[in-house]
């Protein structure tokens, strides 16, 4: 590893900040303006939306499992164990839905979009795309852009209900809770403040998710080798984004409706 | 047969000289503090075929993409077609490329689309429909002698057929400026000779101006001294030692150029540099 002066370094970051923002800006106009490759988004869609669902449905049931588990102990303590529901409702609903949602689509979908298009520009595929007339980001970045933000938002949706069904399966079987009950405090728990949290956060995190892994497909360099480390890039760069864009949504949400 | 017996190819009209289609004006270019590209002033006519030679590392690869607006100068000027793509925004290059067909050093086909699908890419962009684009895929396959290869994936093509298939892409809208990145790059010399023959059928038929960059001296002479015999379909050398008017040269070395002239002009040129890098390949031997 080759070190370089904090001079350097400091300008380096603050261009590659500079980079991201770009791409970003222009990913997220292009939205709003033709022409628009339906057909790229659809495909995207289905790769990153359906192909994502296996792992969000197990992860999200699971999770939804051991929280039930290991909420029961302490909850036992108070004698509240049938409040086991409203823990899981809630904690899936605001928190772990989405961020683990998050999570495993970044840890599939940028990855795939760093490697996909770090290939693609070190063998000069970006390069002819632009010769060709067409402008990568518009044919590249933004079908991905809008469609992770679209279905990150419905697999959310998804991980919560299988969560809440995780937390159901535990409880009524291993608790020896009633289903019924489990579910009608599930249901009282959550008000429209916690929903609206829930759901806001995958759109973030799907436009950090497609933009973070598109920027460094983008920019790779270095042959096999910079595919490679612009997959890991992509992967923990997005996974910290995502970790401290629910924090700074988390504190606004409560700044605003007060929970 | 001496060199000085070269003539011009009679049969070949002089280009009529009007507005370049490319020219460089005082262009350098530095990547990471390197220089590679020093105050470089050129200028190509329409039907003109301009043959970029140089050592490897030399910056014919930039030059290239500096012409297509790929990558931008430090400084100069750089006009296509009468338009300074040196200060033009992205958005507006991609109408300007409309007009200018690439072939990448290494191809650059999208490996995820068929040979019809890559080929086609321009056409699709611009929306034209299907069984036409079919048919005028058919058409430009047949120019480059590779019809079967349609429904094939770039993976499943030879390095050769895949440099085929680009210039395929390139000059299926019919473009007006060609730009080939060494087009006969590692490939055998039997292949390099199919590539060659290509680009000399496109000059001859359709007399589009183009930039060829080449390792391989015994192409670039091929390309001066051959032209495409329309009638018997083949690549033939032209009667009398003659030499192709349109066909120039540019000798970079260093990021500098050191040549820029005719066929003839490069092969009695006194320059040390030149001397030693053409060395036995002059043209009278270059078709043999």
């Amino acid at each position: 590893m080759s070190f370089v002066s904090p001079e350097i370094f400091a300008k380096q970051k603050v261009a590659a900040i500079q980079d991201y923002s770009v791409l970003a800006g222009r990913a997220f106009a292009n939205l709003f303006s033709s022409p628009r490759y339906w057909a790229d988004i659809f495909t995207q869609m289905d790769s990153i939306g359906f192909g994502s669902l296996p792992i969000v449905v197990l992860t999200g049931f699971f999770t939804g499992c051991v929280l039930a588990l290991q909420s029961s102990t302490s909850l036992q303590e108070f004698g509240a164990v049938s409040m086991t529901g409203n823990l899981v409702a809630l904690s899936m609903v605001k928190e772990l839905g989405p961020v683990l949602t998050g999570l495993m689509v970044s840890g599939r979908n940028a990855s795939g979009m760093a490697s996909e298009l770090g290939s693609m520009k070190v063998t000069e595929q970006i390069d002819a795309m632009r010769a060709l007339g067409t402008d990568p980001v518009r044919k590249l970045v933004t079908p991905r852009l809008s469609a992770t933000i679209f279905m990150l938002f419905f697999l959310t949706i998804m991980s919560d209900a299988v969560g809440i069904a995780g937390g159901a399966l535990v409880s009524v079987a291993l608790l020896g809770l009633n289903a019924s009950t489990y579910f009608h405090n599930s249901y009282r728990a959550l008000v429209y403040a916690d929903v609206v949290q829930g759901l806001t956060k995958p759109l973030f995190f799907g436009f950090i998710i497609a933009s973070v892994g598109c920027y460094f497909g983008m920019n790779t360099k270095g042959g096999t080798q910079g595919v490679g480390r612009a997959t890991t890039q992509a992967v923990v760069v997005s996974s910290v984004f995502i970790i401290v864009v629910d924090f700074l949504i988390s504190r606004l949400m409560i700044g605003i409706f007060g929970r | 047969m001496p060199e000085s017996e070269l003539q011009t190819d009679a049969s070949q009209t002089k280009p009529e000289i009007t507005d370049p289609v490319v020219s460089f004006e005082n262009v350098s270019i530095s990547f990471d503090d390197k220089v590679v590209l020093k105050d470089i002033s050129f200028i190509v006519h329409p039907a003109e075929t301009r043959i970029i030679l140089g050592p490897a590392g030399c910056g014919k690869s930039v030059l290239m993409k500096l012409a297509n607006g790929l990558i931008k100068p430090d400084s100069g000027t750089i006009r296509v077609f009468g338009e300074d793509v040196t200060a033009m925004r992205e958005v507006d290059l991609f109408k300007l490329r409309a007009r200018i067909g690439m072939v990448f050093q290494e191809s650059a086909l999208f490996d995820s689309l068929s040979v019809e699908d890559n080929v086609a890419y321009r056409l699709h962009e611009e929306l034209i429909p299907e069984d036409e684009s079919h048919k005028r895929v058919e058409e430009v396959l047949n120019f480059v002698d590779l019809a079967n290869a349609i429904d094939k994936f770039p993976s499943e093509l030879s390095g050769g057929m895949r440099r085929r298939v680009s210039i395929a892409r390139a000059i299926i809208t019919g473009p007006d400026l060609i730009l080939y990145d060494s087009p006969t790059g590692g490939l055998d010399p039997i292949t390099s000779t199919t590539i060659v023959e290509l680009v000399v059928k496109q000059r001859d038929v359709s007399h589009t101006t183009s930039l060829l960059i080449t390792h391989r001296l015994q192409d670039a002479f091929t390309l001066a001294t051959h032209h495409f015999d329309q009638a018997a379909g083949k690549m033939e050398r032209i009667p009398n030692n003659g030499i192709d008017d349109s066909t120039r040269f540019l000798v970079l070395n260093e990021g500098n150029v050191v040549f820029d002239g005719s066929t003839l002009d490069l092969v009695h040129s006194t320059d040390p540099f030149i001397r030693e890098y053409l060395g036995e390949n002059t043209p009278d031997k270059a078709g043999d």
